[in-house]
This record gives structure tokens, sequence and C-alpha cells, in this order.
């Protein structure tokens, strides 16, 4: 089960839309929020009489989903599968805040675009894309479902080309209801930073992002999804470590073939701890790198992860930036994301050459 | 020889009973959930009909089998209350050792906490245990703690279709081996903020809703959970567990057409249900009995009416909503509807469409008026169309015991 990455559309805090750069300019952010660059004008992407009417979370959807196409040269995919842990924050605040006032709805717009499987079925409705489509919703296992589910799509022969993503924004208020469950950290915190902080909470981020998954090798080809593994709940930090060996073992690889590991480390002393001891144990000689103080903490990170092995893996090399130790490693041929939430959702996806 | 899906557990709450024996004993007395609200804080809409699971909150915590305690929605409690019934009655506990996953449904998660507790999230700090409890992951992870299920977990949300994907996802990842049983469905809760968004688009009838009826007026809005337990060939064989049905097709298809109405043509729909009857390797004259998705709503029965037609042509089989019976449960539909049509398997009877007087003047077909009790059934088909245009079809089979 496996397939090849043939497009990407990734817009995120830093500057990766419309641009053959590939982290040359890092852009600081010291406000706890890492607020997606969008890209200047919507207008390439979606009609500007509907997008007049879309939120912002959609208009980055659909805008992602046409980059990766338009890369991909892929222009009707065999199914749309969208992972987003929070959807429409912004609509649904809207609607809550109505309805605590008692008020009645006079448009039923926010209503519309709140639901979660909406950026699925937008991107549908933009290419009329009568095809598979679903979404999940499944906190930091949101994007690694779309991707299993996406894999699966290709492994039964029900698809070839699957445009697999996910997606999640933040909002003032948001922030401010997340930093009061523990989440975020107070006051001024430089990402770049991130990797010397020792507290509780991590910075907010948000991102969109989407795949084009195919069954076939093209000239547009950045990499190729070989695994996507979700633990729930480990037992012991020994489960996960066990399960880093069964994938590797299942497309016959060892450890040491991994060249690099990218960590899902956010900054947060709870759990940063847990990711220094998984590559202790399992990939004490493996170059280490980290993402999360270029694209903040949220529930589809991994989305970020992925378009950064894939970017590593096409370009071979690995911007001084991410890393975490000096080893190196050439060629660069098989990368394993470690992401985990609260030692409760931990996942695992393995990109190869 | 292909591999095959069996259902050997199922788990129900809705407003016409909290398990699966209520449920069916309503179906016989043709009981409808829908009424006055009285659970919900539901404001300036408390006059607009619901169907209700017949519990307050305290309760469904004693039907959960657990103490009332901080930290829990009401989404979360209906989910294990179904779940924990399927998966006694699929006796997953007497074989460990299996892959078990959890595949559960839902769109608004835990919003019936926050839709009370909005105002503290942003203000102070009383309420902050339910900050996290408002996603959609957290009545799946509540429920797979409960019933200690680790080899699998996700959550699905494509609104109304939402727990027929959920079923769909599951047969699948047993198909390609990834697991050997799977505990699949969804839960929703009435919430204000449902009934509000909803009278927004003015699609709630302010009576008990007339699907397939001429002079239709809309969808009563229900809540409520039901799981099925799934399983491989070879789970069953190791178990000698009882077999209830076979999941034997499954369509998923979108409309591509709009975010909250139908297509006039029912693309959508038909596309859903082909694809099902394809891969079940039946002829569309196999099928049995059509459980539709039926909302009453002008708009979708139409819409959907006309794909039945485009599939079936001439010979279309006995068609019934029975959200007049549950009420519209949303993201609980294509499990709460699958499970009545699994029911019409065991029970050989058909239930009719409540409330139909009129036939409408766009459909050649009318739905079933009376029960049915003297018919084979060997295949039924549900469906389950969300916005979107997510459209889902399901077919179970009857196995002979």
């Amino acid at each position: 089960m496996s397939a090849f990455i043939n497009g990407i559309g990734m817009i995120s805090p830093q500057k990766t839309v419309e641009t053959h750069d590939f982290l040359e300019e890092i852009v600081e952010y010291d406000s706890g929020y890492l607020k997606c660059i969008e890209p200047v004008s919507y207008k390439p992407y979606i009609d500007p009489i509907q997008s007049r009417r879309m939120s912002r979370l959609i208009k980055m959807g659909i805008a992602s989903a046409k980059m990766c196409l338009n890369e991909s040269g892929c222009t009707l995919p065999d199914a749309i599968i969208t992972g987003t842990g929070l959807g429409s924050v912004e609509e649904t605040e809207k609607i809550l805040a109505t309805i605590h006032l008692d008020q009645p709805f006079l448009n039923p717009t926010p209503f519309m675009q709140s639901t979660y499987n909406t950026i699925s079925s937008q991107i549908a409705i933009q290419m009329k894309c009568h095809n598979y489509n679903s979404t999940y919703v499944h906190r930091t296992f949101s994007f690694e479902s779309s991707l299993q589910d996406a894999l699966l799509q290709i492994s039964e022969g029900s698809s070839r080309n699957v445009l697999a993503g996910g997606i999640d924004e933040m909002t003032q208020n948001h922030l401010v209801i997340t930093r009061r469950a523990g989440h975020w950290k107070n006051g001024v915190f430089k990402n770049l930073e991130m990797l010397s902080w020792d507290s509780p909470g991590s910075v907010a981020g948000e991102g969109a992002s989407f795949f084009l998954l195919s069954e076939d090798k093209n000239e547009t080809t950045y990499a190729r999804l070989r695994d996507v593994k979700t633990i729930y709940k480990p037992a012991t930090p020994g489960e996960v470590i066990q399960r880093v060996y069964s994938i590797l073992a299942a497309c016959g690889l060892v450890t040491s073939d991994i060249d690099l590991v990218l960590l899902g480390i956010n900054g947060d002393n709870r759990t940063d701890p847990a990711y220094r001891t998984f590559a202790r144990t399992a990939f004490p000689e493996t170059p280490l790198a980290y993402y999360k103080h270029l694209c903040g903490e949220y529930h589809t990170a991994s989305g970020f992860a992925l378009w950064l092995a894939s970017n590593i893996l096409k370009r071979q090399t690995i911007p001084g930036i991410l890393r975490i130790n000096d080893l190196q490693c050439n060629p660069l041929r098989n990368i394993l994301i470690y992401n985990q939430y609260y030692n409760v959702n931990h996942s695992l996806i393995l990109v190869t050459i | 020889m292909p591999r095959r899906i069996f259902v050997t557990g199922l788990g129900i709450i809705t407003g016409i009973g909290n398990n699966l024996a209520e449920t069916k004993d309503s179906l016989f007395h043709l009981r409808t959930g829908i009424g006055r609200i009285r659970y919900l804080n539901a404001g300036l809409n408390s006059d607009i009909p619901v169907s209700e699971v017949k519990c307050s909150f305290e309760e469904c915590f004693q039907l959960a089998g657990i103490p009332v305690s901080e930290g829990y929605s009401r989404n979360a409690l209906l989910g294990m209350i179904a779940a924990k019934e399927a998966y006694l009655d699929a006796r997953i506990a007497d074989l460990p050792g299996l892959r078990t996953g959890l595949i559960s449904a839902t769109t608004v998660g835990g919003m019936d906490r926050c839709e009370l507790y909005f105002d503290d999230f942003l203000n102070n700090d009383s309420k902050n245990i339910y900050i996290d409890t408002y996603d959609c992951a957290d009545s799946t992870e509540k429920i797979a703690d409960m019933l200690g299920i680790r080899d699998y977990l996700t959550t699905i949300s494509t609104a109304c279709s939402s727990s027929a994907n959920a079923i769909q996802l599951g047969a699948r990842m047993i198909l390609n081996g990834d697991l050997d049983r799977v505990v699949a469905g969804g839960t929703e809760t009435l919430t204000k903020f449902h009934l509000f968004g909803f009278d927004a688009l003015k699609i709630l009838d302010k009576e008990i809703s007339k699907p397939f009826d001429e002079n239709r007026n809309g969808i009563n809005l229900g809540e409520g959970a039901a799981y099925l337990v799934l399983e491989s060939e070879e789970s069953v064989k190791k178990s000698g567990k009882r077999i209830l049905c076979e999941l034997t097709g499954w369509g998923n298809a979108c409309e591509a057409f709009h975010q909250t109405a139908s297509s006039p043509d029912g693309i959508g729909a038909y596309l859903a249900m082909k694809k099902a009857v394809d891969l079940s390797g039946l002829d569309v004259a196999d099928i049995d009995y059509i459980n539709a998705h039926g909302t009453g709503t002008d708009n979708n029965d139409i819409s959907e009416g006309r794909a039945i037609q485009k599939l079936f042509g001439t010979a279309i089989p006995p068609v019934s909503s029975t959200k007049p019976y549950t009420g519209h449960t949303t993201s609980a539909a294509g499990a709460t509807e699958a499970i009545i049509s699994i029911l019409c398997l065991l029970e050989q009877v058909i239930w009719p469409n409540l409330n139909f007087s009129e036939p409408m003047k766009d459909l050649d077909f009318l739905p079933v008026k009376e029960i049915i009790r003297d018919k084979k059934i060997n295949h039924v088909m549900s469906n389950s169309f969300g916005f979107g245009g997510n459209d889902t079809s399901l077919i179970f089979s009857r196995v002979e015991p």
C-alpha cells in the first residue's frame, strides 16, 4: 500500500504560496499565534463572486486544493478527502454568539459553512467532482485518517488519484478559549527559539495543505507515501517504537535506513521530553528535525510536516532552520514523521523517494 | 472468493427507544418520538417539534453506567449507551486478541455543553473541563475508553451521511485486512446550534414531517446514537457467533451541486445507490426495500425520488422514510436507519412511511403506507445524504441461519 505524491498546495504561516523557494526566507513570530500567509488574491483559484461569501477557511481550502491539482496536472481526482480537527471555527463562533443572545439567524450562510465537510464538498462543487468524498475530524488523527483512506482507495483499486489534505484555522476567540484550557503559552515567545522553551503550552498555528496521491509516478512526483499509522493511548513509550519497527519491516527497512526523523516538538515541556526519548532510543544516530516553530501547533500540522518531507526528498536538502542535530545523510531516501498529542494521539508517517 | 463483512451486534438510542428492544416495539406500534421539546434549552425556538431521547442529562449517565461527573457531553453519553449495547450484543469481550476498531461519526460533537458554557469559555475558568469536549473526537475517545478499544480510532463528519460513511470505512478496513472487527456508527445530540441553523435554512416542519407527500414541509430534527459491530468472516468463524446479516454493498458519491441543496436530478443519490448495487453484485431487482433518506424537505424528496426512479426504472421496490418515527438524527441517521433496515431483514417486515396522504406530482411511485408482513425480504438498501452533497448508500443482506 503506497502512493506517489504528485502535487502539493500549502498555505502556512511561512511563505509557501506561489513560490519556488523552499524556506529561504523565514517569517518570525512572537505573538503566540502563527497566522497563515494567504495568497495576495484568491482570484486565480476562486470566482470572486463566489469567494466574497466564503469564509477564510473555505477559501484557504479551495485555494490549496487548486494549487495542488494545478501542479500535478490532475483535473478531476477520483476522491476528495479532507482532515480537519476543528473545522470552521470562525463561522461556528458567529452562530454561538447569535444563539447566546437568543436571536434568530437572519443569514443562514455561517451555518451552511460551519459544517466540517464544507471544505471537501466545496472543492467538489468547484470542479464538479461526483466521486468519493469524505471528511475526518479526529484531532491530530484527522489528516492522518485522510491519508489512510486515500491509501486504502488506491490499494482497493477504487481510485488512481486522490486529493487528500489537512486544514485548520485559529481565531482570536478560539485562542482565548483554548489558552484557558492550557494549550498555549502566555506572554511573548519568539517562535524560532522554541527548542529552548521550558514551560507548559505551545504556540498556536494553522494551515491548509492538499496532496495529490497517485498510483503512478510522473514528472511532478515529490516522493512516495509508504505508510501512515495512528496509535491511540499507547500503554508504554516502547509501544510507539514497536510500531515504528513494524512499519519499517513491512517496507523492508530498518531504523538505520531512515535518513531524517521529523519530530512534532512544539515547545511544551509536558510532551517534548517524550520526543527526545523516542529519538534517543530508536534513532540515536539519525539526523533529527522539527517544524512546529514554523507553523505552530494545530490538529493537522502533520500536513506541514508532509509538505516538508516531500520537498526535502525532492530537493535533496534539509533546510538548516529545521535541524535539531548536525548529523548528515546523503542521499536522502527515507523520512519518518512522528507527531503526538498529549501522549494520547500518536501518528507515524513514512515517506520515501 | 470475495471476503465477506458480517453484522454481529446492534445498539441504538433515539427518540423511540433507549435500546434495540424498545426501538423495535415503537416501530411495530408505529409510534413517533417527535413531540414538544422537553430537555433542550431551545430559547425562542422552543415550539419547534423534535425527537428527543427521553432522558434527562443525569439519566443519560445512568444508562451509560457511569456516575454523574464533569467533562461529559450529552453527545458522548448517547454514543456510549448505544456503542455499549452493540459491543455487548456482539460479545466482543469474549474473544480478545482480535484487532478491534471504533469508527464514529458526529456533526457538531460536544456542542451541547459548548453552547451552554460558551460565555464561560470566553470570560472565566469555571467550565474549562468542557473546552476540549467541544470537538468531534471527544465522544469517540470516551466511547473507546469505556469499551477498551485501542487498535484503531477515527471520527467522520460528512453531515447527515456521517455514520453511513463510518460503516462503509469499517467494512473497507476489514476487507483490506487492517482490522478484524469494527464498532461503527454515530452519535448526535439535539442542540440549539442545530435547531437555529436548520431554522435559518427554513427547512424545519412545525408539525410532524411528511416525507414523500405532496404537502411535505420539512424536517423534524432528532437526536440519538446507533452503532453496528462489523466482523470479518474469519473473526465470526473463530467465535462461532450469531450472524445478524451481511453488509454487501456500499457507495459514496458527491452531488457537487450546492452546499445545502440537492440537485433536481439527484445525481449524487443515483451514483451512491448505483455504486452500492454494483459492489454487491446484485441486480436492482434483488433489492426488496429502500429505507430512503426521505427528510421531508421539498428538495430532498424530489431529488432522491427521481434518483430512485432512474436506477430502478419501473420496478421500484417498497420505499419508506422512517424519519417520522425517529426524527432526523443527522450524523447518526445513517446508522439509525441501517439498524431499522436490518430489523426489516430480521423481522421480515417493512414499516410504513408515517403521515403520508397525498402523492407527489413529481414522482411515479408511492411510499409504503401500511406495514408489509407478507413479503420475503432478502436485501435492503439504506440511503443517507448530507449537506455538501455527501451521499452514501448501504446494502444489507439476509444470511440464512
